[in-house]
């Protein structure tokens, strides 16, 4: 790729806060990642942890109150969304950039049959009579592996399946050929063989159009076998991000390691899974430095075998112990360790020799990997 | 996962469920067909015990779990709760039942009531069924809470206020709260993250211990299924075509559709080199399911062994255009579900596998 391809999307420094009750919390803070054309960006991190308000905020779609951007740029295109009038933003809605919700009921309306949803879409965004609408509707549902797609269009949502609202949702994104897919948790309620299928649909489209995806997963299966590049997000900030393959050869950040320790593995029968001890912060309270730092073995570690006067005693989950004074009391940036390789922790080996800047990684895979093919076995 | 022996009266014996959905058209909303959701699906759970329940989007998961809770009614078939006929319960003694059988619903948006607090929407159940009330009630929320990683400090706060992951969780209190001795779990993991996820099974399989409690896991993270169940269910279509012990299915997939689903499992690689099988043709209506074995079209056992048969024992199919040589019988007869050599108790419904 020429590096002088501009992103398509470029979030900086966008901190989003919400009023909850007497307390303001930011659950989006200082969180800066681009896109480039053709490219697929992961994002992925404990629940709770701001990847759906991230979302949300590129498309201005944060309730609001409670919710506001405080900060950061959003942009697309070359035009900072967050300072377009509302209109253009509708027209930027559903066609330029259309998004996947992870919850597809929140976004179904349920008096409205599936034809009449996503055909009013369709006609919204394409210049299209009705009648055609519905022939790309159906064309649509087929190609997200819907059973009696002309049925199925005349159906409402109630009577779906949970994956069957889920493609639903997944063919109306698509249907307006979108130049950026925001796909949140997309393929959740979908078998393995379906999810494939429509993870082989995207690489397509993105062969066809040079759709850029911003995937948001708990599946780090499918981050390996689909994203360019990774964002890790811990407590509302990104901690690490890279290409894929050394995201998944050398997680520098213990948060990302603690959660490749954690993925269930076939085969493996273990009695216990592995998890990350403790518990993911409340936003209205979270810990002073580094967020991780109640939870992470590596800052344990180095403490055991600090001099005391480094270190300092914390009481985490009813239990203490020492961490590194650094870790309790200032917050790390992200800073390029390696190249295309940020992490914000400051006891990766390296840290202080590097300046904290933002992420911007214009890697694509190799080649789309290609896993299809009959086993004869 | 659970130590306890499977001997003994099951807890939930289910024979031969239907539940089959009116397709109605025109002004008159006249029947036309039937979409035959769950066709003849039997299976049994012991305590303590738990069945993995497994298979493609819309072949009918969440519709069998939602049956035998009675949520939606049965067409026909039966479910015997502690060997009795749970389908018979009315009034008082039902409501008493319902509490000893839960759920967690796959979609965690609709089944939280939005103008109810956290803490009211775990806590007024228990209160309902004399579980707990007053400030008694409001220490086991907080409990709950802690037990599936929530602050307790969120119960004043209102559903829309969270995360899918942390609305999901909401469900797993909700659902533990009345401690039951019986759980559905419909994709009740699917929205956590892998750590969290870990820290929920686990606890999962502690209350298990603890208390008995028998599950009935809906999943499609095969890995996940693996780790938890005892037992694993494939269903395809309406109908259940595999069924074994964990160990046996994974190990030893004997349904070609099982097959399928174990080689489709992402891996945790960025340069997978493993070559998934891939289904050709479209996905099978529910309406108008194919005949003979309803995998038929899709099969690639049948396809090999098809190339080696002789042409009288073969037939033509076209599927998406593209003409297949199947075996005859499975194009033309329904395979049942049957104890496959190997292993005692690996049943599966194939014409092609031994
Ligand atoms: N409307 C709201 N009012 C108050 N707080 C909110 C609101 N929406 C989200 N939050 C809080 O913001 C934080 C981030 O939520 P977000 O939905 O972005 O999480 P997420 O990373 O998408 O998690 P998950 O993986 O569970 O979907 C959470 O702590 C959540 O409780
Ligand atoms: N209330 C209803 N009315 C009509 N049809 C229904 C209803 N509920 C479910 N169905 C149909 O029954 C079939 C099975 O649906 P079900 O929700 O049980 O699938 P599932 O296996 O849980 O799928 P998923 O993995 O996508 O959640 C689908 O064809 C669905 O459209
Ligand atoms: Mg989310
Ligand atoms: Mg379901």
């Amino acid at each position: 790729m020429e590096p002088s391809a501009q992103p398509i999307l470029d979030v900086r420094n966008l901190s989003v806060a919400f009023n909850s009750g007497p307390r303001q919390i930011t659950p989006v803070r200082d969180v800066s990642f681009s896109i480039y054309p053709g490219q697929t960006v992961a994002l992925v991190g404990e629940s709770g942890c701001g990847k759906s308000v991230t979302a949300l905020s590129i498309l201005r779609l944060i309730p609001s109150p409670p919710g506001r951007v405080v900060q950061g740029t959003v942009g697309f295109g070359g035009r900072d969304l967050l300072s377009l009038p509302e209109p253009e933003m509708r027209g930027v809605r559903g066609g330029k950039i259309a998004m996947i919700f992870q919850e597809p009921m929140t976004s179904l309306n349920p008096v409205y049959s599936i034809g009449e949803q996503i055909a009013e879409a369709i006609v919204l965004h394409q210049r299209v009579k009705t009648a055609q609408a519905y022939e790309i509707a159906e064309q649509a549902l087929r190609d997200v592996g819907i059973a009696d797609p002309a049925r199925r269009l005349q159906e409402y949502p109630h009577v779906l399946s949970g994956g069957m609202r889920q493609r639903v949702m997944i063919a109306m994104a698509l249907s307006c050929r979108p130049q950026l897919l925001i796909a949140d948790e997309p393929t959740t309620a979908l078998d393995v063989t379906i999810q494939a299928q429509i993870l082989e649909l995207l690489r397509k489209l993105q062969r066809e159009t040079g759709m850029a995806i911003l995937l948001i997963t708990h599946d780090l299966g499918v981050v390996a076998e689909n994203a360019d590049v990774v964002n890790v997000m811990y407590a509302s900030r990104i901690v690490e991000s890279a290409a894929v393959e050394d995201l998944f050869d050398r997680p520098m950040h213990p948060y990302t390691a603690g959660l490749f320790r954690s993925v269930p593995k076939l085969g493996a029968r273990a009695e216990r899974l592995a998890a990350i001890p403790g518990t993911v912060p409340n936003p209205a309270q979270f810990p002073g430095g580094c967020k991780f730092h109640p939870r992470c073995a590596r800052a344990r570690e180095l403490a055991a075998r600090a001099a005391a006067e480094a270190t300092t005693e914390i009481m985490s989950d009813g239990e203490s112990f020492r961490v590194p004074r650094r870790c309790a009391s200032e917050e790390p940036l992200l800073r390029e360790m390696e190249p295309r390789h940020w992490a914000a922790c400051h006891q990766v080996a390296g840290y202080d020799e590097k300046p904290p800047t933002e992420p911007r990684i214009e890697h694509k895979r190799a080649s789309v990997v290609q896993v299809d093919g009959e086993v004869t076995a | 996962m659970s130590q306890v022996p499977a001997n003994g009266r099951p807890l939930l014996e289910v024979d031969d469920l239907r539940t089959y959905f009116p397709v109605r058209r025109g002004v008159f909303l006249r029947t036309v067909g039937h979409v035959k959701a769950v066709d003849g699906v039997s299976f049994s759970i012991q305590p303590g015990r738990t069945l993995g329940l497994v298979g493609e989007s819309g072949c009918g998961k969440s519709t069998v779990g939602r049956t035998l809770l009675r949520l939606i009614p049965a067409t026909s078939g039966s479910v015997r709760y502690k060997g009795e006929d749970f389908f018979s319960y009315r009034g008082e003694e039902l409501r008493k039942l319902r509490r000893q059988m839960q759920i967690v619903f796959q979609d965690p948006v609709s089944s939280l009531n939005p103008r109810m607090t956290v803490g009211n929407i775990i806590g007024e159940p228990m209160q309902v069924h004399g579980l707990a009330s007053g400030s008694g009630r409001d220490e086991m929320v907080a409990g709950l809470l802690e037990r599936v990683g929530l602050d307790p400090a969120y119960v004043t706060r209102y559903p829309h206020e969270f995360s899918g992951g942390q609305r999901q969780r909401i469900g797993i209190a909700r659902a533990l709260a009345l401690n039951p001795n019986f759980i559905v779990c419909d994709e009740a993991v699917s929205a956590l993250d892998v750590s969290i996820q870990s820290q929920i099974l686990n606890l999962l399989g502690d209350l298990q211990k603890e208390r008995g409690i028998a599950y009935l896991f809906i999943a499609h993270n095969l890995a996940v299924v693996e780790h938890i169940s005892d037992d694993v269910a494939v269903m395809y279509l309406g109908r259940i075509v595999e069924q074994a012990s964990a160990r046996d299915l994974y190990s030893n997939p004997k349904h070609p559709y099982t097959m399928a689903l174990l080689s489709a499992v992402p891996e945790l690689n960025p340069r997978p080199r493993r070559r998934r099988i891939v289904l050709p043709g479209e996905v099978p209506s529910a309406v108008n399911p194919p005949g003979g074995c309803p995998f038929h079209p899709r099969c690639h056992l049948t396809r090999q062994a098809a190339s080696d048969a002789d042409a009288t024992e073969t037939a033509e199919i076209t599927v998406g255009g593209t003409k297949l040589r199947v075996l005859r019988r499975c194009a033309e007869e329904m395979p049942v579900l049957e104890q496959k050599q190997a292993e005692p108790g690996h049943c599966a419904a194939c014409w092609v596998t031994k």
